[in-house]
């Protein structure tokens, strides 16, 4: 058949038929892709609603002590056994999930907000100040992280909202260190400098032009320094400089766990488990949002 | 029988080729039923525009395919043998040894951290198992082959030491040292300034007589096709649209596509005409919308219902030239066509500029980076990278300014200074007769508003995550100055964003798409619409084309003369290429270094007298239909570093004219030539003038 229709439209001029898809749904379709990511992301989500809704759904309270089922291995009546004092070890564990994210993920939110915004700033403007930043931030990762946060913690005492202050002091220069460099690489856009020749303002420049595109790498930072700060909580709560017994915390029950190793093992294998399977998950997600996001190459 | 009229077996034969690539979006056919053959001896030029598939073929030529890549049909043999049927060491044995490549991009083909002579060695070393130290001797020698100055020297250096010609001379020797039977190149040349160009096609078409190799030559220059292939094959989104002779190609092309593109090409003409360029309508398909029958169609001027149904076959025209095209005896018609029209194009030009008003103004502009970074140096004496170093120019009202020179002569430098994004170190810049501020953010509103740039590449110069609409509206909303809001306004700068997308020649549609969704060319419409929003009286247009390709500069160059024309706006247009600035600009100013050695009336610059600079730029220039000088001019090596800037005239190291000691020592004076002309140059103008009409 004969096309007349084409005779008529100048192509150049004529709308693309590729079919539009939204950036996200896009997204959405490469993560969807990775399996093991997905299942990461599967395990990481779960953790977080038993961080959301953990002491509903536990099958017991996580400090319901029962002397008569102490030291019990996994069974179907425990999933995970019982301690010394006969509390459900996975009732504990789903609970103190909440610990973990609350403590290592406030952490990091904490640093990526300040961290980002010094980050913005330095990169943005450079100079004088932005080299003092910088290197008073690499005298903050010269030490090494564990020790830093043994001192602090020490010194001021074990609470939450140290832990908090600490991881966020942790991986506050490093979110700053990420943010900067992509500042510095985008602000010689030309799409930056044409907002700057056609005279925005730099609250415009940041919020409109810059901090768009740098989103998707963000994220996939975050979701690593998360499980970072995963490991971090739990090797502190090991130490006892985390949250304090009764509450539970995977890195103390570990800790209370060892001196039962050989009578009850179970005790310390399964919060361990659920430390790794945590870091292990957050990395497997980390791993397919970078897919994602970096696979249209560079920052976009 | 082969071109040269003996009986050869052809070095490389490709048979209905198909090859696809598997992407996100699904699998697409990036080469499509593509036959040719090359035979010894023989150079054959690929040419086609960006996406036509031309790499793809020299990749799978070499069984170097991206992972997602796959032949799906056809074979390629090489010396009569299937190179898809050959076993690993077989192809080890073929690769850098029968045949040799050379890389559009020479920095990254070489390895930093191994010296020059090092890795050419080691390929002589593999491929002809010969001893260390013959292999190094041999590798001396390619080197000087290829006209290398100093071969041993540079044998000792690192890849970095060298410049990007020569560095691109040390990869061909690299692929010549095996003597290879086949030479594949892409775009060797496309990378390198014009005058580094020039040397290097010189020496490619000088290797070709003293060598025995055939050469595969892929590039979108059809220019630079014509000077050095003996037969063209020409592509278009993966198919083979014609073939044949260089001079059957050009003088009497037999595909509407080639005869359209051989007029695309800017044609220097030394009269320095202002003129509109030729162009394609439309753009090359995009990868699902390959349509059913020819692939040209829907650009094609000849087209008809035959055409959107079949795909055309291959069709001989005589003797080695086919074409794939129903209705190629037409092509003739477009000509007569073309030569009717041809006295519209060219456009009138203002005899007066004196009296013009003066929009924007120099005064003895400089920039010089310090080279340590706290503007502190302990030991030695200060350095500093002399960018500008006084520049003084004027641009009138509703005239253009076009800058010329070679990379690293300060051109962007320079623009970017006067349109505040990089602080003068010395200087001033006059808009209307007042001084503007150093940098954007001590210029006004009003003052920003005046004056627009237009950047190089398009691809970052809209942020991905903003749509088309917005961009414009947000241009237009600040230069309202923002004054009233509410439904009204919105709703009147939704008119005016559409307004300005058919301005641009953009279908309002657009308003919602993403930048990504956009090829190359509409994304610099959008860009040249950004810089027009503001109702600008000056838009510097920094390399706007290059990265463009050739079908579509033509629109581009027109849209931009025409905006001039309505809105008596001024261009600074920057390029290095002489033929596109010969087409937009009034004036022209020739800079090298971050000086200024020529400028004047664009009809002055262009014709005899010459800075011996500017006669090198001409000569450099490819041209398709004989030469416009007479004495081909080479400059030597490549532009000096701005950190040590050569005395007395900047232009003494290379310069092909070179009168004696005056020219190191003494800083050569301005000579006023007829009309508005100035050289900046030892030599007396008359000589000057006399040495070039002498060659004709």
């Amino acid at each position: 058949m004969f096309h007349p229709e084409h005779e008529s439209v100048d192509v150049e001029t004529a709308p693309a038929l590729t079919k539009r898809k939204g950036r996200w749904l896009l997204y959405w379709r490469r993560m969807n892709r990775q399996i093991p990511s997905m299942i990461g992301t599967f395990i990481f989500l779960f953790f977080f609603l038993m961080a959301l809704i953990g002491p509903l759904v536990s099958p017991y309270d996580y400090r319901a002590q029962n002397i008569k089922e102490r030291l019990q291995p996994p069974s179907l009546r425990h999933l995970c056994g019982t301690d010394q004092y006969g509390r459900d070890i996975f009732s504990r564990i789903i609970v103190g999930s909440r610990n973990i994210f609350f403590l290592g993920g406030s952490g990091t939110l904490i640093a990526v907000l300040i961290g980002a915004t010094l980050g913005l700033l330095s990169g943005y403007y450079g100079g004088f100040s932005d080299e003092i930043l910088t290197r008073l931030f690499d005298v903050l990762l010269s030490i090494p992280p564990m020790l830093l946060a043994l001192v602090l913690l020490v010194t001021i005492g074990p609470s939450k909202l140290g832990l908090i202050m600490v991881v966020a002091l942790l991986y506050l220069p490093i979110e700053a260190r990420v943010m900067r460099s992509m500042v510095l690489s985008l602000k010689t856009r030309e799409f930056v400098e044409a907002a700057k020749i056609r005279g925005e303002k730099n609250l415009y420049i940041w919020f409109k032009e810059i901090l768009p595109n740098t989103m998707g790498p963000m994220l996939v930072e975050v979701s690593m320094r998360f499980s970072y700060s995963v490991f971090l909580v739990a090797s502190l709560g090991f130490l006892g400089l985390g949250v304090q017994p009764p509450s539970p915390d995977w890195g103390l029950q570990i800790n209370e766990a060892r001196g039962w190793f050989s009578i009850a093992p179970w005790m310390l294998i399964f919060p361990a488990i659920a430390i790794s399977l945590l870091i292990i998950a957050t990395n497997l997600m980390t791993d397919g949002l970078r897919q994602t996001f970096y696979s249209t190459g560079g920052i976009e | 029988m082969d071109i040269h009229g003996e009986t050869l077996k052809p070095v490389l034969e490709v048979k209905n080729l198909n090859i696809s690539y598997e992407t996100e979006e699904g699998v697409f056919r990036a080469v499509q039923d593509v036959s040719f053959s090359i035979f010894p001896r023989e150079s054959y030029g690929l040419v086609g525009e960006s996406g036509s598939g031309k790499t793809t073929i020299a990749f799978s030529i070499v069984r170097y395919l991206p992972p997602n890549g796959r032949v799906c049909g056809g074979s390629v043999l090489f010396d009569g043998r299937d190179i898809y049927s050959m076993s690993r060491s077989e192809l080890r044995d073929l690769w850098g040894g029968k045949i040799g490549m050379v890389y559009q991009n020479p920095q990254a083909a070489f390895n930093p951290s191994i010296t020059v002579g090092k890795q050419l060695a080691e390929v002589a070393q593999f491929h002809l198992g010969v001893s260390l130290k013959e292999a190094m001797s041999r590798a001396v020698e390619m080197l000087r082959l290829v006209a290398m100055p100093d071969p041993e020297s540079v044998a000792k250096r690192y890849p970095y030491q060298l410049s990007g010609g020569m560095q691109q001379r040390a990869l061909i020797a690299m692929a010549m040292i095996t003597q290879p039977e086949l030479l594949i190149m892409d775009e060797p040349t496309t990378a390198l300034d014009v005058t580094t160009q020039a040397v290097i096609l010189d020496l490619i078409s000088d290797l070709k007589k003293r060598f025995n190799t055939a050469i595969l030559y892929i590039t979108h220059n059809l220019a630079v096709v014509a000077n050095i292939c003996d037969r063209i094959g020409v592509l278009y989104a993966g198919n083979l649209m014609e073939q044949g002779r260089v001079e059957q190609i050009i003088k009497n092309p037999a595909h509407p596509y080639t005869y359209k593109l051989l007029q695309c090409v800017p044609k220097f003409k030394l009269s320095g005409e202002k003129s509109y360029l030729s162009n394609i309508p439309g753009s090359i398909p995009k990868l699902f919308e390959i349509p059913e029958g020819c692939v040209f169609v829907p650009r094609c001027p000849l087209a008809d219902k035959r055409c959107w149904e079949n795909r055309p076959g291959h069709v001989k025209v005589e003797n080695w030239h086919y074409t794939s095209c129903f209705n190629w005896q037409k092509v003739e018609e477009l000509r007569r066509e073309e030569v009717k029209q041809g006295e519209k194009l060219i456009l009138k030009k203002s005899e007066t500029t004196d009296r013009e008003e003066i929009l924007l103004k120099t005064q003895n502009l400089k920039k010089y980076y310090s080279i340590s970074r706290y503007g502190l140096n302990l030991f030695g004496k200060k350095r500093s990278v002399k960018s500008l170093d006084g520049i003084t120019l004027w641009v009138n009202r509703g005239f253009t300014l076009g800058i010329v020179g070679e990379s690293g002569s300060g051109k962007t430098t320079l623009a970017r200074v006067i349109v505040g994004l990089t602080e003068p170190t010395d200087g001033r810049v006059l808009l209307n007769g007042k001084e503007l501020g150093p940098t954007t953010g001590e210029r006004s509103k009003e003052q920003l508003k005046k004056i627009q740039m237009v950047f190089q590449n398009p691809e970052t110069s809209l942020n991905p995550y903003h749509k088309i609409g917005n961009v414009l509206a947000r241009s237009l909303f600040l230069a309202s100055q923002g004054s009233v809001k509410g439904r009204k306004t919105k709703k009147r700068i939704r008119n005016d964003v559409v307004r300005m997308l058919r301005a641009v020649k953009l279908p309002p549609e657009y308003i919602d798409k993403l930048p990504g969704e956009l090829s190359g060319g509409e994304k610099q419409r959008v860009a040249i619409a950004r810089a027009f929003a503001t109702n600008p009286d000056l838009v510097l247009l920094d390399e706007p084309l290059s990265s463009l390709d050739v079908s579509v500069q033509g629109s581009l160059i027109n849209l931009l003369i025409d905006l001039q024309v309505q809105n008596r706006t001024s261009y600074m247009f920057i390029s290095h290429d002489l033929a596109v600035v010969q087409s937009i600009s009034d004036w022209v100013a020739v800079m090298y270094l971050g000086e200024m050695v020529e400028w004047g009336n664009s009809r002055d610059v262009l014709k005899p007298p010459y800075h011996p600079y500017t006669e090198a730029l001409i000569s450099a220039v490819p041209v398709i239909d004989g030469h416009g000088l007479k004495k081909i001019i080479r400059l030597k090596g490549s532009i000096p570093s701005a950190l040590e800037i050569p005395s007395g005239c900047r232009f003494h190291t290379r310069c092909p004219r070179k009168i004696g000691s005056i020219c190191e020592s003494e800083e050569p004076p301005w000579q006023k030539g007829d009309g508005d002309h100035w050289i900046k140059c030892h030599i007396p103008i008359e000589k000057l003038a006399y040495i070039e009409n002498q060659k004709e």
